[in-house]
């Protein structure tokens, strides 16, 4: 197979989308004329022209707005936000109307959108660009999220969130944007709600959702290597739907999970995840659950101290040794 | 003691002027409405007898503890729904804020459906599940009943970006009140709108209060909102909401630039609620005086005004104009009656029609669990 960037299996994704139906169209700020600002979608523009590619004012309510407006007749919009971060902006958009129309509407209306862009920290960019919002957008009923951490997943579940009928949030990380795997050249897609096993073990379980599944794999081949211990990777690929047996599977088998997140502590990922585990699995535990999130505060501006905030394999290790 | 009488007058008629006879004419030499026959212009008028009809019981019915949460009657305002969805062709769509019943019944829905959806009743139009605020019908062109201000406008715009892109000949007509404008989304979608040049009537329904605050306490320059559109090079106008076919006239106009030039349109129509900002407005009658609720009533009332139109006109009588009233209201005691005969949802309809994925199961590949009730 190939070995092709993150970047270019979403821009495979998304090109081979709009050839297959003529409804797809993206549109965003800076995605057509300056090529995406993390080029992501650098040279869709040209290809396909000004219908199918649109640049957007800096106009996240209104635009957004928009492409929620134009899939309830029938288009399928696949909307760019440069930064997750400023979905903020547009949130009543986001969370009022493509959430609840189809419910409000007794199920007369839906909302196929797609609403995709980077959604991390880590950039040395502070706190307002850092923001990683898939935990509070997972708690809206209505709502789907997908967090990809491999260029193989973000081409097959870009795919399946364009044909998805329900509104599907795509967070991606630039700091995976360069990231290189083997992609088939033929077509394939992966239903939105299926976990995955990265990395198969048997003495702990580490379950993590977008660049932190990278850094769990870092973490787990040291942890191997240095200190013979093995861990079972779990990448859950969505937050909502959420794959529940794959997350119990796995506890069961290895008797002990570890919850790693680069979201903040407080109400997120980890704990929903916390609870079902002690709910479903209670006597498969041969531990507590513990979780390894971002360090609780605003993301830090400053480089050395932001790497250190967010999980990085040296922090899993660690965390995995206190547990066995 | 007659100068004293004579202030009174003019203070009378400073609150809510009385129209003269050129105002009440207005419109009517437009081609959209020297073209309605009587049929036509008695359906105009029954519309608007039907929706005040139809509100007053479901105000009653809220009075009676039968609905509970918002209701936001429309009564004063039936001219502009009634007139503006009277224009709509194969492929114009309509979107409105949370007064939404006019444009409901204005579009054609069911008030079985309508009253039984305020009653919280699973035949409701959104099987009790959206309310008095959200009422949609996308068989009608009718996209909702939104409840956040201005949160419908840019939805509006998008439903004209889908039409563009699909080369369809229509608009989609996006209602608001004049609380809306002051919303930043609300110039996000005007600039948006001819930015891209897009099929689109904004129409703001100014009653003059956005919620208990008037129009002079909220927008910095409120002699014209509709004026706002020059800030984005958008073709606007302003117009007497309570005259039937100045409304239709004016929003006439609005079409045609929409399908022949796909341009859109700032239509700003003079209006008033004699009620609250909603049922629930205890102070509808603090904000501002009675005299003035009383005078515009008498004066502007745009079914009283429409009625004496058609009666000098001659396509109405007495006699008739009493059918349709009694029509209207057995239509709405009928309506009261089926929701108040209809059942409540059942429990397991709390988790349908959140996920088409769901409702539609092996239609679709998803694997994880969507919900997390347990």
């Amino acid at each position: 197979m190939p070995l092709i960037t993150y970047r270019q299996a979403l821009k495979d994704g998304l090109a081979e989308e709009i050839i297959r139906d003529p409804n797809v169209l993206i549109m965003g700020e800076e995605v057509a004329q300056y090529n995406g600002a993390y080029k992501v979608t650098e040279g869709l523009w040209e290809r396909f022209g000004d219908k199918r590619v649109v640049d957007a004012p800096i106009s996240e309510a209104g635009f957004i707005g928009l492409g929620i407006g134009a899939s309830m007749l029938g288009i399928r919009p696949v909307m760019e936000l440069m930064f997750f971060s400023f979905a903020y902006v547009a949130w009543d958009q986001m969370v009022n109307n493509a959430a609840c129309v189809r419910y409000m509407s007794g199920g007369l209306i839906n909302v196929p959108i797609v609403i995709r862009g980077p959604a991390n920290g880590g950039t040395n960019v502070g706190a307002t660009h850092s923001h990683t919002p898939e935990n509070q957008l997972a708690n809206f009923p209505g709502l789907k999220v997908v967090c990809p951490a491999t260029p193989y997943d973000v081409k097959g579940l870009i795919k399946s969130a364009i044909r998805d009928n329900d509104p599907v949030y795509f967070m991606e990380n630039t700091l995976l944007y360069g990231m290189q795997g083997e992609v088939p050249v033929e077509e394939y897609t992966i239903p939105i709600g299926k976990a995955d096993v990265k990395r198969a073990g048997t003495d702990i379980t580490l379950i993590a959702h977008g660049r932190a599944v990278i850094t769990c794999l870092k973490a787990a081949e040291l942890l191997a290597t240095e200190h013979e211990i093995s861990c079972e990777v779990v990448d859950l690929r969505s937050i909502r739907p959420l794959d529940e047996e794959a997350i119990l599977a796995s506890v069961r088998k290895t008797h002990r999970a570890l919850l790693v997140e680069e979201n903040k502590p407080f109400c997120g990922v980890g704990a929903q995840i916390s609870h079902l585990i002690q709910d479903k699995a209670f006597d498969d535990l041969d531990g507590p659950v513990k979780r390894l999130s971002s360090i609780d505060a605003p993301a830090i501006y400053s480089d050395p101290l932001e790497k250190y905030q967010l999980p990085n394999p040296q922090r899993v290790i660690e965390a995995v040794l206190k547990m066995i | 003691m007659s100068n004293n009488t004579t202030t009174e007058v003019n203070q009378e008629e400073e609150i809510a002027p009385p129209l003269d006879a050129k105002a009440l004419a207005s419109g009517r030499d437009h081609p959209v409405n020297v073209s309605l026959k009587a049929e036509g212009k008695i359906r105009l008028y029954t519309t608007m007898v039907r929706i005040r009809r139809f509100e007053e019981r479901a105000v009653r019915a809220y009075q009676q503890g039968k609905i509970g949460g918002f209701l936001h009657d429309y009564i004063g305002q039936e001219s502009i729904a009634v007139g503006c969805c009277s224009l709509m062709k194969e492929h114009d769509h309509v979107i409105t804020a949370y007064r939404d019943h006019g444009h409901a019944i204005a579009v054609g829905m069911n008030q079985n459906a309508l009253m039984a959806e305020l009653y919280g009743k699973v035949t409701g139009c959104s099987k009790g599940k959206g309310g008095s605020m959200h009422y949609f019908a996308p068989d009608k062109n009718y996209w909702g009943g939104h409840g956040i201000v201005a949160g419908q406008t840019p939805l509006g715009t998008g439903l004209a970006y889908a039409l563009k892109y699909k080369g369809l000949k229509g608009c989609c007509m996006c209602f608001m009140g004049d609380g809306a404008v002051n919303q930043g989304v609300f110039h996000e979608s005007l600039n948006l709108a001819q930015l891209w040049k897009l099929p689109v009537i904004y129409v703001i329904e100014n009653n003059g209060y956005s919620m208990g605050t008037s129009l002079a306490r909220s927008s910095a320059f409120s002699d014209s909102l509709a004026m706002r559109a020059e800030g984005y090079n958008m073709a606007w106008d302003t117009g007497n909401g309570h005259l039937i076919y100045e409304v239709r006239a004016k929003v006439a106009a609005a079409i045609e630039r929409a399908h022949e030039h796909s341009l859109p349109t700032l239509l700003e129509l003079k209006t008033y609620r004699y009620r609250g900002h909603s049922i629930a407005d205890a102070n509808a009658e603090k904000y501002r005086t009675k005299d003035e609720i009383r005078r515009t009533r008498e004066t502007k009332d745009p079914i009283s005004i429409f009625k004496t139109i058609l009666l000098e006109e001659k396509v109405l009588t007495e006699d008739i104009a009493k059918d349709i009233e009694k029509s209207a209201r057995d239509e709405a005691n009928n309506a009261a009656d089926y929701a108040d005969r209809s059942p409540y949802p059942p429990v397991e309809d709390i988790t349908n029609d959140v996920y088409w994925s769901v409702d539609n199961p092996g239609k679709h590949d998803n694997h994880g669990k969507i919900f997390f009730n347990d």
